[in-house]
C-alpha cells in the first residue's frame, strides 16, 4: 500500500492558510520554513506529503547524494556511480524524532572506515533534502541541539561538516516544514523567529466540512485510481500556476507604498529585527506573482501578514489568545 | 459487545480484517488472566507478529549495519529492521513508551504498513500511551477491573473474507458518524476516518456488501466512544443535566448487540439511522469517570503530561563529555573513534598473523568505545497553592500572578512545572508536570477559591507528584504558597489540632524523601506555625505580607538559585 501516490494537494478540504503558506514557499524558497501548529489529525502531514506530488519534477544527476542539477555541481567528495540526468519528484524528506546528529548532517562512514580503512563521508538527511523539503513532525519535541543545527543550515543553505577528521561542505537548500501540537511543549522564541511563515490549524468545526474530509479520504483509499484521476487536473493547474509564478517572481515591482506598509506594520507590532519585514515582503511578492499581479499591492501584504508575523511578536510567553488575532487587529489599524 | 473483553475481542477480529487501515488497538490491562486470554487472541491474528519493547533501538526498527558481522566477514552485513516488512507489532508496557518511539511508530502507521497493539499496563490515570500514538490506533479498550469470571470462551474465528473496499458505503453513513462525533466532542478528523474504516471492516467481517446500521453502531462504540471529550446530550436530558454528576452508564444489557439490528431493518432504504440510537451505543461504553477525567482536562485518550515533558534523558548525546566506555553500537549512541582505535592498537600485530583477510586495520566489536555525556536532569517546580477561603481571593490572585511569572522564567530555563491546589476537603493535582504554558495558564485561570485549608493534603499530593517525577529523572522542588491556617486534617475532618499535626507529619515525610522546598507565607501577618513548618521542611521561609506577584517571583527565584 505504501506504493500509493500521496493524497492530492488540491483535494485537501479547507486549511487555506496552511495551503497558502506551502504554495508561497514553493514559489519562493527564500521565504524560509513553515511552522504548522495545531490539533492532531488535521492534515498537517498529509499536506506536506502531498507537496511531492504537486510540485514540478526536478532534473538531477541520478547518482548524486545531494540531487545536484549538473555533473559539475556534484560535490567533489561524492563518488558518482550514475552520471545520467534524470527527472525526479521534488524530495520531501522526513526527519524522525530522536534522530542523531550523525544522521542529520552526515558523518564518517564508519562501515567503510573500519572494513576498508578509507575515510569517506556518509551523507545525511540534509543532503537528501537538498532542493526540496525537510519535514519534521512534532518539531517541538525534537532535541534542541538538532533543531539549532537544522535552522542554521536552512538559513545558510550549506551544510558544513567538520568532525572526525572530515572537512566537508555541500549545498543544503531546502524548505523546513515543522509541525507540532502546542499542548505538548513550545518552541523557543529564537527558533520560532527562524521559520519564515507560521500557521495555526484547527480541526474543522462544522459537520459539513468534516463529512467532506472523510468522504474524500475514503474515496482516496477505496477507489484510488479514479480519485487520483479526478484530482489530477486541479493539481496540474496549481502546478502550472506555481511554475508561472516562479518565473514571474523576479519581475514583480514593489511600490514604495507597499514597502512602507510592511515597515509600519512591523513597527506597530514591535517585532524584533528586520527578518519580519523581509519575510513579509517576500511572501507578499510570491502571492502577487501567484495571483498574476504586476505589482505587489497592500492587499497581498494584508493577506500574508498573519502567517509572516504571528510568531515574531515579542510576547508574553503566557499570552494564550492566539497572536494571530493580535496581528489581525494591528493590520486593520495600520493598513485600514 | 456487552463487556469490555467482548469489545476488545471484537476489535481484534476487526483488526484481522484490515490491520494496516485501522492502525491497531490500545488495550489497557495489567498482567493477569484477562490479558492472557487476550494475548491468545492477539497471537491468532493473521500475518507475522513481532513483539517490541519501549526501549527498542532504531537499529532494530529501521535496520542497520551489523558491525560485528561486517568485521568478521570483511563485507557489509545488514540487519533488517522491523519497520521494513509489514507486520503486527505488539508493544507491552506501552505506558513506558517514549514520545520519540511513539512518533516513529506513528510515522510507520501513517504509511499504512503496520498494525500496533499497545498493551498499556498503566496504574495511575496519567500513565498511558503517548497521545501521538493513541490517536492513530482505531480502538481503545479499558480492561481494568475484570475478573476471571468475565472471561468467556473465545469467539469462533471470522468467516467473512470480503475485501473492505468492496463494501459499499451509502450516503448518510458518513454524516451519521460525523454528527455523532460532533455530539461526543471528538474533534480529530482522523478518529472519524478510523470509525468509517472500522464500520467497513465490520461489514466485511459479516460478509455484507453494504454498510448497515449494526456496522455503524460497532464503530461508534469501539472507535468514537473512547475518544469522547464530553457527554452527549440525550434528547430526554433536562437542561440542567450539565450541572449534575454524570448519569451512570446504562446497566449491562445482554441484548445490546441485537438491539440496534431491529430498527435497522425497518430503515433499510434510508441509511440515516436515528442519532440517538448511535448515541446510545456509544454512551453504553463511555468511561464511567469521563466527567471526572474531563475536570482534570484529559479524557481517556489524551492523557496529560505526555511527551516532551519529563522524559528521561539519554546520557549519550549531549551534556558534558565523560570518559568513553566499552559498548555496543545500537544506533542511538556514538562511537568514540579515537578511543576505539586506541583500544584496537595493541592487538594489531597479533590479529594480523591470525587474520584471514588482508586488511590494514583489524578492529573487533569488543574494541568499540562509546561516547558518554553527563547531563543535568530537568528541574520540576511543584507549586502547592492554598486556594482556601482564608487565603482570600485577593491573595490567591497574587499567587496566580506569581506562578505565572515564575512560569515565564521556567520557560526560559526549560524547567517543568506542576500545579497542586488545596481547598475544601482535599487537594487536586491541577496540572501534572508539563512544560506547556498554554495548559498551565488555562488551569490556573480556572482555579477557584474558598473552603477550608487542608494543608497536609496539599503537601501529600505534592509529594506524590514529586516522587513520580523523580522516577522519570527530574529533580523536583516544592514551592508551598499558603497562609498556614491548616484546619482540615488528612481524613477530611475539620479539626485544627489534627490538621496541624498532619501538616507537620507530611513536612517530615517530604524532608525524609529529600525533596527540597520553600515556604511562602501569604498571610497579612507572618505566621509562627508556618515558620515552624518551614523548619521541619528544612526549607527557606519567605514571609510576604505585602507581596505583589512580581516581588513574590523575585523572592522565589532568589531562594531557588541560592
Amino acid at each position: 500500500m505504501s506504493s500509493r501516490q500521496p493524497f492530492p494537494f488540491s483535494a485537501i478540504v479547507g486549511q487555506d492558510e496552511m495551503k497558502q503558506a506551502m504554495i508561497l514557499t514553493a514559489i519562493d524558497p527564500t521565504i524560509g520554513g513553515v511552522l504548522v501548529f495545531g490539533d492532531r489529525g488535521t492534515g498537517k502531514s498529509t499536506a506536506v506529503r502531498a507537496l511531492s506530488g504537486l510540485l514540478p519534477q526536478i532534473t538531477a544527476v541520478a547518482g548524486c547524494p545531494v540531487n545536484a542539477e549538473t555533473r559539475e555541481a556534484c560535490p567533489e567528495w561524492a563518488t558518482i556511480t550514475d552520471e545520467n540526468l534524470i527527472e525526479k519528484p521534488t524530495p520531501v524528506v522526513d526527519l524522525p524524532l530522536g534522530v542523531t546528529e550523525d544522521r542529520v548532517v552526515g558523518a564518517l562512514d564508519i562501515e567503510r572506515a573500519l572494513s576498508h580503512g578509507e575515510k569517506a563521508f556518509e551523507p545525511g538527511l540534509l543532503a537528501r533534502a537538498n532542493r526540496g523539503y525537510l519535514y519534521i513532525d512534532e518539531v517541538n519535541l525534537l532535541e534542541d541541539h538538532v533543531v539549532d543545527l537544522l535552522l542554521d543550515v536552512a538559513q545558510s543553505g550549506e551544510n558544513v561538516v567538520e568532525r572526525e577528521g572530515l572537512s566537508i561542505r555541500h549545498p543544503a537548500r531546502f524548505v523546513l516544514v515543522g509541525s507540532g501540537n502546542p499542548e505538548e511543549g513550545e518552541l523557543r522564541p529564537q527558533l520560532l523567529d527562524r521559520f519564515g511563515l507560521s500557521v495555526e490549524v484547527a480541526s474543522p468545526r462544522d459537520v459539513e466540512t468534516r463529512i467532506e474530509v472523510i468522504r474524500r479520504r475514503d474515496a482516496y483509499e477505496t477507489d484510488h485510481a479514479r480519485f487520483m484521476d479526478a484530482w489530477a487536473e486541479a493539481d496540474a493547474i496549481l502546478r502550472d500556476q506555481i511554475v508561472a509564478a516562479r518565473s514571474a517572481l523576479k519581475t514583480r515591482e514593489t511600490p514604495d507604498a507597499t514597502l512602507r506598509a510592511c515597515a509600519e506594520l512591523c513597527i506597530a507590532l514591535g517585532s524584533d529585527g528586520l527578518r519580519g519585514e523581509l519575510t513579509l515582503l517576500r511572501a507578499a511578492r510570491a502571492l502577487a506573482a501567484f495571483e498574476g499581479f504586476e505589482t505587489v499591492e497592500i492587499q497581498h501584504v494584508k493577506a500574508v501578514a498573519p502567517s509572516a508575523l504571528r510568531h515574531r511578536l515579542r510576547r508574553d510567553p503566557l499570552d494564550e489568545a492566539g497572536t494571530g488575532a493580535r496581528v489581525g487587529r494591528v493590520v486593520a489599524e495600520v493598513l485600514g | 459487545m456487552s463487556g469490555p473483553l467482548q469489545r476488545a475481542r471484537l476489535a481484534l477480529r476487526l483488526l484481522a480484517v484490515d490491520p494496516s487501515g485501522l492502525g491497531g488497538a490500545h488495550l489497557r490491562a495489567r498482567t493477569g488472566p484477562v490479558r492472557a486470554a487476550l494475548e491468545a487472541d492477539i497471537n491468532a491474528l493473521p500475518g507475522p507478529i513481532r513483539r517490541i519493547h519501549p526501549a527498542i533501538t532504531d537499529e532494530q526498527l529501521f535496520g542497520g549495519v551489523d558491525l560485528s558481522a561486517t568485521l568478521a566477514e570483511g563485507r557489509t552485513v545488514r540487519t533488517a529492521g522491523l519497520l521494513e516488512t509489514p507486520c503486527t507489532l505488539v508493544l507491552p508496557m506501552a505506558e513506558r513508551c517514549r514520545s520519540d518511539l511513539a512518533a516513529r511508530l506513528g510515522a510507520a502507521l501513517d504509511r499504512q504498513s503496520h498494525c500496533v497493539i499497545a498493551l498499556d499496563e498503566g496504574v495511575e490515570p496519567e500513565e498511558g500511551l503517548p497521545p501521538a500514538l493513541a490517536d492513530r490506533l482505531a480502538f481503545s479498550v479499558d480492561l481494568e477491573d475484570l475478573s476471571l469470571r468475565d472471561i468467556g470462551p473465545a469467539d469462533p474465528p471470522p468467516t467473512g473474507a470480503r475485501r473492505t473496499d468492496a463494501v459499499h458505503v451509502p450516503t448518510g453513513a458518513i454524516s451519521d458518524l460525523a454528527l455523532l462525533a460532533e455530539s461526543l466532542g471528538v474533534e480529530s478528523p482522523r478518529a472519524l476516518l478510523l470509525a468509517l474504516r472500522a464500520a467497513r471492516a465490520h461489514a466485511a467481517l459479516e460478509d455484507r456488501a453494504e454498510l448497515e446500521a449494526a456496522d455503524l453502531t460497532v464503530a461508534a462504540a469501539l472507535v468514537l466512544a473512547p475518544r469522547a471529550t464530553r457527554l452527549p446530550q440525550m434528547e430526554d436530558d433536562t437542561p440542567e443535566a450539565e450541572e449534575e454528576p454524570p448519569p451512570p452508564p446504562p446497566p449491562e444489557e445482554p441484548e445490546n448487540a441485537e438491539q440496534p439490528d431491529a430498527p435497522a431493518q425497518e430503515q433499510e432504504q434510508d441509511m440515516m439511522i436515528p442519532q440517538d440510537l448511535l448515541l446510545e451505543a456509544a454512551a453504553a461504553v463511555l468511561p464511567a469517570d469521563l466527567l471526572a477525567r474531563l475536570a482534570v482536562g484529559s479524557s481517556g485518550m489524551v492523557r496529560a503530561g505526555g511527551s516532551g515533558a519529563g522524559q528521561q534523558r539519554k546520557g549519550n548525546r549531549r551534556g558534558r563529555p565523560m570518559p568513553a566506555r566499552q559498548g555496543r553500537l545500537d544506533g542511538t549512541n556514538r562511537l568514540d573513534l579515537i578511543g576505539t582505535l586506541r583500544a584496537a592498537a595493541p592487538w594489531q600485530p597479533l590479529r594480523r598473523t591470525h587474520a584471514k583477510t588482508a586488511q590494514s586495520l583489524h578492529v573487533r566489536a569488543s574494541d568499540f568505545r562509546i561516547k558518554r555525556y553527563k547531563e543535568m536532569s530537568d528541574r520540576l517546580l511543584i507549586f502547592v497553592v492554598d486556594a482556601s477561603g482564608s487565603a482570600a481571593m485577593t491573595r490567591l490572585a497574587e499567587a496566580k500572578g506569581a506562578v505565572e511569572l515564575l512560569l515565564g522564567e521556567a520557560y526560559a530555563r526549560r524547567d517543568h512545572v506542576a500545579l497542586v491546589a488545596f481547598r475544601g476537603e482535599g487537594a487536586d493535582v491541577l496540572l501534572p508536570p508539563t512544560r506547556s504554558l498554554v495548559q498551565t495558564k488555562r488551569r490556573l485561570a480556572a482555579l477557584p477559591g474558598g473552603g477550608g485549608t487542608p494543608l497536609a493534603a496539599g503537601m501529600q499530593a505534592a509529594l506524590e507528584v514529586g516522587l513520580g517525577a523523580r522516577s522519570k529523572g527530574m529533580t523536583p522542588t516544592v514551592a508551598l504558597l499558603t497562609d498556614g491556617r491548616a484546619n482540615i486534617a488528612l481524613d477530611g475532618q475539620a479539626d485544627r489540632q489534627a490538621a496541624g499535626a498532619d501538616a507537620t507529619r507530611m513536612a517530615r515525610l517530604l524532608r525524609g524523601n529529600n525533596m527540597p522546598g520553600l515556604v511562602i507565607d501569604m498571610s497579612p501577618r507572618p505566621q509562627r506555625p508556618l515558620r515552624a513548618l518551614a523548619e521541619v521542611l528544612d526549607a527557606p521561609y519567605i514571609p510576604l505580607p505585602r507581596a505583589d506577584s512580581k516581588r513574590l517571583s523575585t523572592a522565589v527565584s532568589a531562594a531557588l538559585d541560592a
